[in-house]
């Protein structure tokens, strides 16, 4: 029925996990690391989307959900940014080097 | 019907009713910060008091929301620290430009955690979760200059986000083999899977992340010193109370068909846990610091109480959380006095705090004992029964590593009375005027810690409302 196969989704879903995870832990720009994050929630999305459509398709709690995700993650970038707005303000950067005040 | 959904979310209804109170209050008139403040308290008691009237057991909008005594009792908790930390956040409070903002943060995030310990579907304990920490994230950085504070809601919102995408990644491969979120159908189809354990330990180190336990403790101390005190006490009592709660119903009910591999990781988890706790809390000099990390042991001796999975288990945790909230608050009161009248947050700084300041020495002294767990004080049965409910296990090897723990804990919660009533200092901090409203509170705690331990009522009633695994 479907040409592409449940377990290719989930390898790009994976992948794209791992990706953004990377990228939240070497990117040293606050803004580049925001963007990883919305890579980790967008591969959760995929997971769900896949999941409903090739397992459950009578159901629609993952499709759902993922809408659910996407609002969240609008609302957590919003206040997120500004965060770094203000931390801007105090330190004249967005490198997260910068905001190392707080050791040990 | 709608009478049903009324009593049955009456807690949240009354959250909401007051977060939409204050914002139209702001909305009107200029009004002094003391006018804001006392209509805030006043109205957080009359929720106190109105959460112990007619709780009621049942579901609502399909499994979503889902109530029964001891989550009322546990939302009661919460309610009480929230009005605590309310009277001891005044004079911080007062000389700040949006008190109402404040007030609206922390209760939306009150609200978030309702939901979250009321979620009967995964989806709904998702947007609880969420709801509960971004406004705590703002709230983070509501000292808008220091540059600590904006550094300490940077970090929060960071960790937190990546955290709860781990969970939501765990929820995703639970939805993916399971088909379903709803709490009451996942535990039937929870097989051992090896997809499934893996789901299931994505979701532990979101939880982990949220009650910073120890591979995941990181941003808890750096967090807890940049923010604003008031916003420290939250994160310590409130917040990590909250998602204890929801650790233990989603670990009892939901996870109950891999309880044997879980219990495994709640062992390894829980002595790491109290021995970092232990080992960092003993270098540290910024008081606020020092509770991070005497917090993130307390966080161990919990789970320790959790893996012992009985009725029992979830009784001494729901009892260990609310002394916790007594002890706890006790200390972060007289540091939020002290740092809101004069600035100063360091251990070094307490140095002869007794010759100036008796009462509050004595206070912070008795909160400090409960911390540790010597025997009058509440922290002392607290901790026994978590180690007794652990205990049940047959584990005593466990047992008694952390019940060691205990005495390197007495090291350094001893050596900051010590600095209060033995070193010398020829410049101490000066006698402090307490205000009624922190007086209150101080009191109100100090009762809590003398008295908590001995009323056998208080533990009965919640040993009478708990299930075991």
């Amino acid at each position: 029925m479907y040409d592409v196969p449940l377990s290719h989704v989930l390898f790009v879903s994976t992948a794209l996990f791992f990706i953004g995870m990377y990228g939240l832990f070497t990117r040293r720009n606050m803004i580049t690391m925001l963007m990883a994050l919305e890579l980790l929630l967008n591969s959760v999305n995929i997971n769900f989307i896949a999941f409903n459509k090739y397992l459950y398709p009578g159901k629609l709690d993952g499709v759902f959900f993922t809408i659910f995700i996407i609002t969240i993650a609008a609302a957590e970038a919003a206040v997120a940014i500004a965060i770094i707005i203000n931390l801007y303000r105090s330190h004249k950067s967005i490198d997260i080097e910068s905001a190392a005040e707080l050791k040990f | 019907m709608w009478v049903d959904v009324l009593l049955l979310m009456k807690q949240e209804l009354m959250l909401v009713a007051m977060i939409f109170f204050i914002l139209f209050l702001k909305l009107g008139r200029e009004r002094s910060n003391e006018s804001y403040i006392s209509i805030v308290n006043v109205l957080l008691l009359i929720n106190l008091v109105a959460g112990f009237i007619g709780s009621k057991q049942g579901m609502l909008f399909n499994e979503m929301f889902r109530t029964n005594e001891l989550m009322v009792l546990e939302k009661n908790i919460l309610s009480l620290a929230m009005l605590i930390i309310s009277m001891q956040s005044s004079v911080w409070l007062k000389t700040h430009k949006h008190v109402p903002e404040f007030y609206v943060l922390l209760l939306s995030t009150m609200l978030g955690m309702f939901f979250m310990i009321s979620a009967g579907n995964l989806l709904m304990f998702y947007l609880g979760l969420e709801l509960s920490t971004i406004p705590l994230a703002a709230a983070a950085n509501f000292d808008l200059v220091k540059r600590q504070s904006s550094e300490a809601a940077l970090k929060l919102i960071f960790s937190s986000a990546f955290s709860s995408s781990l969970l939501l990644f765990g929820i995703s491969m639970i939805y993916g083999t399971t088909g379903s979120l709803t709490f009451s159908q996942i535990p039937p189809l929870l097989t051992n899977d090896p997809l499934q354990i893996f789901a299931f330990i994505l979701l532990l180190a979101g939880f982990a992340f949220k009650i910073s336990v120890a591979p995941f403790h990181m941003w808890t101390a750096d967090v807890y010193e940049g923010a604003p005190v008031a916003v420290t006490s939250f994160l310590s009592v409130v917040s990590k109370g909250a998602v204890l709660f929801v650790f233990i119903s989603v670990l009892y009910t939901v996870f109950k068909p891999l309880a044997a591999a879980w219990y495994n990781m709640l062992f390894i988890l829980s002595l790491l846990t109290i021995i970092t706790g232990n080992l960092f809390a003993i270098r540290q000099n910024n008081f606020k610091r020092f509770l991070a990390f005497s917090s993130i042991a307390q966080v161990g001796f919990i789970l320790v109480g959790i893996s012992g999975s009985s009725q029992f288990g979830t009784a001494s945790v729901v009892y260990f959380v609310l002394i916790y909230v007594f002890s706890n608050l006790a200390a972060f009161g007289v540091i939020a006095l002290v740092s809101g009248l004069t600035g100063k947050e360091n251990i070094t700084d307490y140095k002869g705090f007794y010759k100036t300041n008796p009462l509050l020495s004595w206070i912070l002294t008795i909160a400090l004992f409960s911390l540790a767990g010597v025997p009058p004080t509440a922290g002392f049965f607290g901790k026994f029964f978590l180690l007794f409910a652990g205990a049940g296990k047959g584990n005593f090897l466990f047992i008694t590593i952390a019940a060691l723990n205990m005495i390197i804990s007495f090291y350094y919660y001893l050596r900051v009375v010590r600095a209060i009533f033995m070193d010398e200092n020829p410049k101490p901090i000066e006698t402090l005027r307490i205000p009624l409203l922190p007086r209150i509170a101080l009191y109100t705690c100090t009762v809590g810690v003398l008295t908590v331990g001995f009323i056998r009522f208080i533990y009965n009633y919640i040993h009478a409302l708990s299930t075991g695994l």
